[in-house]
C-alpha cells in the first residue's frame, strides 16, 4: 500500500520558491505553474503525493514536462488540461492506464507540471524526479544514466497536433527528434516521456525531491519573514556553500545549438572584494571560476541569488548591477557517480575540466 | 533655459525654478483637494520674484503620486473590458487571475478571450477570430464600459492582432479609451496585460488630472510645454502621458533620488528621503536609482516595470513619539502636523518636536518644546538614529563607507553620523529634491522586441532606430538623442537566430 499524503495549499508557494532555486538558473520560473495550481486548489482540487518506495514494482508512472524556450513560456502560459493531454495520448498508445505521475525535473517550472496533470487526471504525484535540479537535454537524466529505454515519447501542441516518437536509437536521437517537433510547434510543447515502472523509479529516480523543494522554499520564506538572511537559510537547509558575493559587471549571452550559452562576471564585495568570479552557463549555470580557477562545476547545483531578497536569478534574468550571492548545493549522488558524470559532468557540457566536488569531505546529500 | 519642476504629493506640492544648471528658488505648499489650487499657489510663489514673468519659462515638468495612490487606495478607477487574443493558448490563466480580489472587483468589467495571436517567429498562432471580436465589441458598446485593454500573445513582436482589434472596437464603440499592450512593451503576457489593464482603469482619471495641470499652467500665464515624469527618471509630453499614466507610477521616489544627485553633484551613494509619515531609503548608482531585482507589484498587481529599489520605514516628521521617547511611529499626524505638533501650537509630541527640542531645526514656536524632558528627548533622538541606521544598513550590500544624502521635508531627522557612512550631506533645497529631480529630467523612449534572421548588428540597429523615433514622439529634441542602454538576449531552442533586443534612448526636451 502506497504511503500517500495531500499536498497542502500552503506548500504550493514554498514548492515554487524551492524549485526555482534548484533550477540552477534554468528551468523557467515556476510562477505560472504556481498560479495554475493556486486556481485549481481554490476550485477545490487537491493533489496527493506518494512516497516513491511504496510504489509497486509494476506500477506505471508517467514522466511529464513542458519542453521549450522559457521565453515562449512567458507568452504561451502553462495550462493544466494541455499538460495532461500527452499523458492521455500515452495511455491510449500503450492501452494501459497510469498509476501515478512524476516530474522530469524538479528545477524550475517543471516541478509543478505533475501537480497540474494530477489535478486534472486524479493521479497521485510521486515524490521524485530524474534530475534533482534542471538540465537542458533529455539524456541528462538519472534514467538515461541508468541506460533505461528512452521511448515512446508523446508530445502535444495546443492546436491539436499530436506526435508520438515510437522509437529512437539513443537518448541523443530522442532529444534531437523531439526538439525538432517542439521547435516546429512554436518552441513549447507538453510532453509525456518514456513511461517508467514502479521498480525503475525506485531504482533510478532521484527520490524525495518534491519534499526537498518544499522544505527549501519554506526555509527561505521563513527567513524572509523573520528578516534573517535568506541566502544563509538556503545554505543551512541544504548543507550548501557560499562561493562568492558581489555585483554583476558583465553579461554575455549567445544562442547556439538550442542552448542559451554565455557567461557573467561578478566583481567581489565585502570579503570577496578584489576578486572576480565568472559564471559559465548553458541554460543553467555550469561552471564557476574564481580569479581564473574553477571552484564549482556541474552536476553540483550552482545558484545565483539576490543577496538581499534571496530570490533566485535565472540565466535569462541576470542583469548588470545586480548584487548577488553565488552558492552551490550538493547534487544527487547518482549524478556525481562515474556513469553520471559521463552524462552530466563538465565534459558533457564541453568543458575540459575534471569534476571535483565542492563538498570533498563527503557531505553530499 | 528656465525650467520648473513640480512634485504633487499627497501632503505637499513642491516646486522649483531651475535656470540652466542652478536652482533659483524652491517652494513647498500644501496640496489642495482639487490639486490645481496647490499648483497655482506654488507657481505664484515661484514666479513672483522672477525677471520677465511666466513667458520666460521653457518647460514645466510635473511628477505626481496621484495615479499610483488612486490604485493603492482604490479610488477614481473605472471598470475595464479586458480583451485577450491568444486562444487556444494560455486559457487557464485568464485576465485578472493574479489581481487582489478587491481591486479585481472594481476593475474587472468584462473579460473576453478570443482565438488569435502569434508565435515568437511571427507566424500566426491560429487565425484571429474577428467575428468573435466584433461580437465582443458590440457587447462592450452596450455595457456602457468606457475603457478597453487589449493584449495579444507575442504582440511586442507582431502587433497586428491588437491593432485589428482596436479598429473593430473603434467602429463599434467610437468613444471608448483603448490601451494596447504592445505600446507598454515587454514580453511576458500576464505582466504586460496587467499593466495594460491598470493603465486602462486610470486613463480617465489621468486625462482629467493632466488637463487640470495644463489648465493651471494656462492660468499662470505659462506657455511652455508640460511634461510628466516617469518611473525611470525621464519625462514624457503631457499629451502622451494622458494615454500612459502607468509610466508615472513610481516617479516620486525616482525624482527625489535624481534631485539628490543633482543638488550634491554625487552620482553614487545612499539617499534617505524623510517625509511626513515615511522614510524611503534608496541607492544611487551612476546618478540613477538602483532598480529592484524582483518583480514589481503595483497596488498588489504584478508588472514587469523596473522600479527603484526602496526600503520604506514608518518614520517621518509627523511620527508620534511615545511619552518616554522609547518608541516612534509608524503612526503619524501626517499633513495635520501644522496644527497638531507642539511647535505649531498643538498638543501631540512628534518627531519634529523632538528635533526642535534638540536644536536640530528651528520651526514654529521653539518655546513650546521646553517642557520636553532631556531624557525623553535624548531617548527619542537615539531611537530615530537607530531606525535610520538599520534601514541604511539593510540597503547597503557591502561595508565600504559611502556618502549619504538626506532629502525630504524632514531631512533634519537624519543624524550626522551613521555606521558605514562616510559623510551625511544636508544641502540647500533638500526639502524639495523631488521637484528638482522632475525639473532636470530628460525624455526617453524604449523598445523591447524579438528580431529574427537579421543578425545581431542589424537587429540592434533596427531597435535603436525605433527607440529614437519613440523618444522624439515623447517630446525629445532629435538633435540631442543618446542611447543609454542596449541589452540583447538570444532565444534558446528557437531557430533562425532570434534575438530579443531592448534599447533605451534619452534626449533633452524639445524647444516649444
Amino acid at each position: 500500500m502506497a504511503d500517500v499524503r495531500e499536498i497542502l495549499y500552503e506548500e504550493l508557494n514554498p514548492l515554487s520558491t524551492g524549485a526555482w532555486i534548484l533550477g540552477a538558473g534554468g528551468g523557467g520560473s515556476p510562477y505560472y505553474s504556481y498560479l495554475n495550481m493556486r486556481e485549481l486548489y481554490k476550485a477545490g482540487e487537491r493533489v496527493r503525493l506518494i512516497d516513491p518506495v511504496t510504489l509497486a514494482d509494476d506500477d506505471l508512472v508517467a514522466v511529464v514536462s513542458s519542453m521549450g524556450a522559457p521565453l515562449v513560456g512567458q507568452e504561451r502560459l502553462r495550462d493544466p488540461h494541455f499538460a495532461a493531454k500527452p499523458v492521455r495520448m500515452m495511455e491510449e498508445y500503450l492501452g494501459r492506464q497510469f498509476d501515478a505521475v512524476m516530474s522530469l525535473e524538479i528545477g524550475g517550472g517543471n516541478a509543478l507540471q505533475p501537480l497540474m496533470v494530477a489535478a486534472v487526471t486524479g493521479l497521485p504525484v510521486v515524490d521524485a524526479d530524474s534530475m534533482g535540479r534542471a538540465f537542458p537535454e533529455a539524456q541528462m537524466t538519472s534514467f538515461a544514466i541508468g541506460d533505461l529505454k528512452m521511448y515512446p515519447l508523446c508530445l502535444a501542441d495546443i492546436r491539436d497536433n499530436e506526435t508520438i516518437v515510437t522509437r529512437a536509437a539513443s537518448w541523443k536521437w530522442m532529444e534531437r527528434i523531439s526538439r525538432k517537433v517542439c521547435t516546429e510547434v512554436g518552441s513549447t510543447a507538453a510532453t509525456c516521456k518514456a513511461p517508467r515502472s514502479g521498480k525503475e523509479v525506485k531504482d533510478w529516480g532521484i527520490l524525495y525531491t518534491t519534499t526537498r523543494a518544499i522544505e527549501l522554499g519554506k526555509a527561505v520564506e521563513n527567513a524572509r519573514v523573520a528578516h534573517k538572511d535568506p541566502v544563509q537559510a538556503a545554505l543551512d537547509h541544504e548543507g550548501g556553500k557560499l562561493l562568492f558575493r558581489g555585483k554583476i559587471t558583465d553579461i554575455d549571452r549567445r544562442a547556439t545549438e538550442g542552448f542559451l550559452r554565455g557567461s557573467a562576471t561578478i566583481d567581489g564585495l565585502d570579503k570577496d572584494a578584489g576578486s572576480e568570479f565568472r559564471l559559465e552557463f548553458q541554460n543553467e549555470f555550469a561552471i564557476g571560476t574564481r580569479d581564473g580557477e574553477p571552484v564549482a562545476t556541474v552536476p553540483e547545483i550552482i545558484c545565483v541569488m539576490d543577496t538581499l531578497s534571496g530570490e533566485a536569478i535565472g540565466t535569462e534574468t541576470l542583469r548588470y548591477g545586480q548584487r548577488v550571492s553565488v552558492i552551490v548545493l550538493p547534487a544527487a549522488p547518482i549524478l556525481t557517480s562515474e556513469r553520471g558524470l559521463r552524462n552530466v559532468g563538465p565534459k558533457a557540457f564541453g568543458y575540459d575540466i575534471e569534476f571535483e566536488s565542492v563538498f570533498s569531505n563527503g557531505t553530499q546529500a | 533655459m528656465r525650467r520648473i519642476g513640480i512634485d504633487v504629493g499627497g501632503t505637499n506640492t513642491d516646486a522649483v525654478l531651475i535656470h540652466d544648471d542652478s536652482v533659483v528658488t524652491g517652494v513647498k505648499t500644501p496640496t489642495t483637494e482639487d490639486v490645481t489650487g496647490g499648483i497655482l499657489n506654488a507657481l505664484k510663489n515661484l514666479l513672483s520674484g522672477m525677471d520677465g514673468g511666466p513667458g520666460q519659462i521653457d518647460a514645466v515638468m510635473i511628477g505626481t503620486t496621484h495615479f499610483t495612490n488612486a490604485v493603492i487606495q482604490r479610488r477614481g478607477l473605472k471598470p475595464v473590458a479586458a480583451v485577450r487574443i491568444g486562444l487556444p493558448a494560455s486559457a487557464s490563466l485568464p485576465p485578472f487571475v493574479d489581481w487582489p480580489d478587491d481591486l479585481a472587483g472594481i476593475v474587472r468589467g468584462r473579460v473576453y478571450m478570443i482565438e488569435g495571436g502569434h508565435e515568437y517567429d511571427g507566424r500566426p498562432l491560429v487565425d484571429f477570430d474577428t467575428s468573435e471580436m466584433r461580437k465582443a465589441a458590440r457587447e462592450i458598446s452596450e455595457s456602457g464600459i468606457t475603457s478597453v485593454g487589449i493584449a495579444s500573445v507575442f504582440s511586442p513582436l507582431t502587433a497586428e492582432c491588437e491593432e485589428e482589434a482596436a479598429e473593430i472596437i473603434r467602429q463599434e464603440c467610437p468613444d471608448v479609451d483603448i490601451t494596447l499592450s504592445h505600446d507598454l512593451g515587454r514580453i511576458g503576457l500576464l505582466e504586460r496585460e496587467n499593466a495594460t489593464l491598470l493603465n486602462a482603469c486610470i486613463i480617465d482619471l489621468a486625462r482629467k488630472t493632466t488637463r487640470a495641470f495644463t489648465g493651471a499652467l494656462d492660468q499662470s500665464g505659462i506657455k511652455a510645454p508640460l511634461y510628466m515624469t516617469q518611473n525611470d527618471g525621464t519625462v514624457m509630453r503631457a499629451k502622451f502621458a494622458e494615454e500612459f499614466p502607468i509610466y508615472s507610477f513610481a516617479s516620486g521616489p525616482t525624482n527625489s533620488m535624481r534631485g539628490a544627485a543633482f543638488l550634491t553633484g554625487l552620482t553614487d551613494g545612499i539617499v534617505v528621503d524623510v517625509g511626513g509619515t515615511t522614510t524611503d531609503v534608496g541607492v544611487l548608482q551612476a546618478g540613477f536609482p538602483r532598480e529592484a531585482n524582483n518583480v514589481v507589484e503595483v497596488g498588489g498587481v504584478r508588472t514587469l516595470f523596473r522600479m527603484p529599489d526602496l526600503l520604506s520605514v514608518g518614520l517621518g516628521g509627523g511620527s508620534l513619539v511615545q511619552s518616554d521617547g522609547s518608541s516612534i511611529g509608524p503612526i503619524s499626524v501626517g499633513h495635520r502636523i501644522t496644527t497638531e505638533a507642539l511647535v505649531f501650537g498643538g498638543d501631540t509630541l512628534t518627531a519634529t518636536d523632538v528635533a526642535s527640542a534638540a536644536g536640530l531645526i528651528k520651526l514654529g514656536d521653539p518655546t513650546a518644546v521646553k517642557s520636553v524632558e532631556p531624557t525623553v528627548r535624548n531617548a527619542a533622538i537615539n531611537r530615530i538614529a537607530e531606525i535610520i541606521d538599520e534601514a541604511v544598513d539593510r540597503m547597503k550590500v557591502d561595508s565600504n563607507p559611502v556618502p549619504l544624502i538626506a532629502v525630504g521635508g524632514a531631512a533634519f531627522l537624519v543624524p550626522n553620523r551613521l555606521s558605514g557612512i562616510s559623510e551625511v550631506l544636508q544641502v540647500e533645497h533638500r526639502g524639495v529634491a523631488n521637484a528638482v529631480g522632475a525639473a532636470i529630467a530628460q525624455v526617453s523612449g524604449e523598445v523591447d522586441q524579438v528580431f529574427s534572421d537579421m543578425g545581431r548588428v542589424a537587429s540592434i540597429a533596427a531597435a535603436t532606430e525605433l527607440a529614437k523615433k519613440r523618444t522624439v514622439l515623447a517630446g525629445a529634441d532629435p538633435d540631442t538623442l543618446s542611447v543609454v542602454e542596449v541589452e540583447d538576449l538570444p532565444l534558446s531552442y528557437v531557430p533562425g537566430d532570434a534575438l530579443r533586443v531592448r534599447v533605451r534612448v534619452v534626449g533633452d526636451t524639445a524647444p516649444s
